[in-house]
């Protein structure tokens, strides 16, 4: 096991894959020779050379675009959109390109690609360069979303979008990328639509992706802590595929089920949550389905408003102590 | 200032590769007919974008490209893909809903494809396909396969953002891809030079971008066929990408049956007078091929246009099994467990 920061287990999942595959490219804005901004893709280009890891014009429509004519025709590309904000100026391509054309084509193009980008706030970037766009990506049949939480996950789930046949949209949280933690060694693939469960509390179950899982652990400490509410959280990871049967076990095994989403409040991945449970374990639950989100809102930027619009571990603890 | 091409005027084509040429026109005139005919007869659900009048540039191109160059066009895409060697049972029954439809009935008119063909899709939202067959041609440069990706789209296309960015990755990553922009005056409804400042709309543009651009006549298949020859070689031997603006005039509506009132009856004339198929028919009596030599090929034509119709029309509509199929790369729909 090796200690990686969420931002270097981009680029370890990237020069594994790299390594692996020679049809797997990565093409973005900044990324090569500044090795992006985020700097989360530094010595790729040193190590990979300048064909396999380029700089792009900035030209949404042409990454997207590129990434995608190239992935129907025997590259396994991924591309970068630099903020998950600007996913809005290459849409078209993503949702209506990327998304539909082995449907429409009845299975005829195949597109093996991954578009990653880095998402949500925490940055006190405001309201253009913080969103949580998991819910764009997860309302369009056709797309895999994918956001983790941790460095292990980050190079694992990477690795596994890189050899999923189908298209994945990557959000990397962009608030963890300082967080540390261990990252198995060697080579590291883990499974699409897999949920994680941490603890084993009875009492209420957390829901959470990407960053939220940090706060959604602490505040189960706390909880568990401060207030004798034994929680578990689990760990969507991916929201297409997702990992229903685990979020079941654990909406049975507890009776309370909590969503914790950094997205706003209308249509949050919460929402089709909240309707699963309501649908398939209504008679298991003790009480209403809560949802705890960014208000529906776009984010402000100040530190103070920032941190009081996105769901914060002090936010989860008050809200179940007092539905609870 | 692009360049007016003129190369077939002096150039010298064989026989066989006149006769093909011809064959490709016939094949999409007789094909798009057809259609038309369909449509009218309440046989064609939806929305159709045919190719009468603009047979020349996908004939000329079709018959320069390698077998395994790709072709990206748009929903107006019935005669671009039909002359890459699709199947036109399979085309025609897409556009009626069959289920030996090529698409089984899950596109459409607007998005016949086929990949075997090397036919990559046609594209309905203005502009999306040309970064698309950028990327194409990014692939490969990359792979080393020697293919260029030639991408078909309108006058109208040249004023969204995808063509600007389009054009300029493919300038300064130098890619084996062709753009032609098939200039046939109007959008939809309203003409290109109420809304373009520019004389060509893709041609004095892509000069801008650093690529390669001329203006050909669209309507003179040996003329495309010469310059796609041409440009398609030289972004095969590493030359970079191109763009090709095509002048050509649409026989009838937008779509369907839009009557094209909007466009002065002398414009219309003139144009028809230099019809495509028309004006090569008359340039191959004048070089001595005989006339029962055209009449052949287009009797043949219909023959093959008329089993497409009966195979079409006698197969069921598409199967409702497949609404949950190939959303995913395992064949299959599912998003959860
Ligand atoms: C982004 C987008 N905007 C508008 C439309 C509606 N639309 C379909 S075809 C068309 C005209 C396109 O004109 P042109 O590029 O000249 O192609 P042509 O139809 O003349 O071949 C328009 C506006 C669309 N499909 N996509
Ligand atoms: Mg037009």
């Amino acid at each position: 096991m090796a200690e990686l920061t969420y931002r270097e287990a981009v680029a370890a999942g990237l020069a594994q894959e790299m390594e692996r595959d020679d049809s797997v490219y990565f093409i973005g804005e900044d990324v090569a020779a500044p090795g992006g901004v985020f700097k989360t893709t530094g010595g790729l280009l040193e190590r990979f050379g300048p064909r396999r890891v380029r700089d792009t014009p900035i030209s949404e429509e042409a990454i997207a675009g590129a990434v995608m004519g190239a992935a129907m025709t025997g590259l396994r590309p991924v591309g970068e959109i630099m903020f998950s904000d600007f996913f809005a100026t290459c849409w078209d391509i993503v949702a209506n390109q990327i998304a539909k054309t082995r449907y429409m084509t009845n299975g005829q193009v195949t597109l093996p690609l991954v578009i990653r980008a880095a998402n949500g706030g925490g940055l006190r970037f405001g309201a253009q360069h913080s969103q949580s766009v998991e819910n764009w990506a997860m309302a369009v049949p056709g797309l895999k979303v994918v956001a983790p939480s941790n460095p292990a996950d980050v190079k694992g789930l990477l690795a596994a979008s890189i050899r999923d046949d189908d298209p994945v949209i990557f959000l990397e949280a962009k608030s963890l990328y300082p967080t540390k933690g261990e990252v198995p060694d060697g080579e590291h693939v883990e499974e699409l639509g897999r949920a994680v469960v941490h603890g084993d509390g009875e009492d209420v179950v957390l829901v959470a992706l990407a960053a939220m899982v940090p706060r959604a652990i602490e505040a189960g400490e706390r909880l568990r802590d401060e207030h004798g509410i034994g929680c578990r959280v689990v760990d969507l990871r991916s929201l297409v595929p997702l990992d229903v049967s685990t979020l079941l076990e654990s909406v049975r095994a507890t009776g309370r089920v909590f969503t914790v989403e950094e997205n706003p409040r209308l249509c949050g991945w919460g929402a089709e949550i909240s309707s699963i449970v309501a649908e398939e374990a209504l008679y298991d639950l003790d009480g209403p389905i809560v949802r705890i989100t960014t208000p529906h809102v776009p984010l402000p930027a100040a530190e103070t408003l920032e941190d009081a619009t996105i769901p914060s571990a002090s936010r989860i603890v008050d809200t179940v102590v007092k539905e609870q | 200032m692009s360049v007016v091409a003129r190369w077939a005027r002096e150039a010298k084509l064989d026989d066989p590769t006149r006769l093909e040429l011809y064959s490709k026109l016939s094949e999409i005139r007789q094909f798009e007919q057809r259609a038309y005919d369909l449509f009218l007869q309440n046989l064609v659900a939806g929305t159709s974008h045919l190719s009468l009048g603009q047979e020349a540039v996908a004939a000329g191109f079709a018959q320069a490209m390698r077998d395994d160059d790709f072709t990206f066009c748009t929903y107006r895409g019935h005669a671009h893909t039909l002359v890459r060697g699709a199947s036109m049972t399979g085309l025609m029954a897409e556009l009626l809903g069959r289920s030996n439809g090529i698409l089984a009935g899950k596109g459409g008119s607007m998005h016949l494809t086929s990949v075997e063909n090397y036919a990559m899709g046609s594209y309905a939202i203005v502009g999306s396909h040309l970064p698309i067959a950028a990327g194409a041609a990014w692939a490969a440069q990359e792979r080393g396969t020697g293919q260029v990706s030639v991408c078909f789209f309108g006058d109208g296309t040249t004023n969204i953002g995808a063509f600007h960015e389009a054009l300029n990755l493919a300038a300064v990553w130098k890619l084996p891809v062709v753009f032609v922009c098939e200039n046939n005056l109007y959008m939809e409804y309203t003409p290109i030079a109420s809304v373009t400042a520019v004389e060509h709309p893709g041609a004095d543009r892509a000069a801008a971008y650093g690529l390669e651009s001329l203006i050909v006549d669209g309507n003179d298949v040996d003329e495309v066929y010469g310059i796609a020859t041409t440009y398609l070689e030289r972004a095969r031997d590493g030359g970079g990408p191109a763009l090709i603006e095509a002048k050509t005039y649409r026989k009838g509506g937008h779509s369907r049956a839009d009557p094209a009132k909007y466009r002065p009856p002398q414009e219309v004339e003139s144009w028809l007078a230099r019809d495509p198929i028309i004006l090569y028919r008359s340039r191959l009596l004048e070089l001595g091929v005989e006339e029962k030599t055209l009449d052949d090929i287009d009797s043949e034509v219909l023959t093959a246009v008329d089993r497409a119709t009966e195979e079409a029309k006698a197969a069921p509509p598409a199967d409702e099994e497949l609404i949950h199929a190939d959303v995913w790369a395992d064949g299959g729909s599912r998003w959860r467990n």
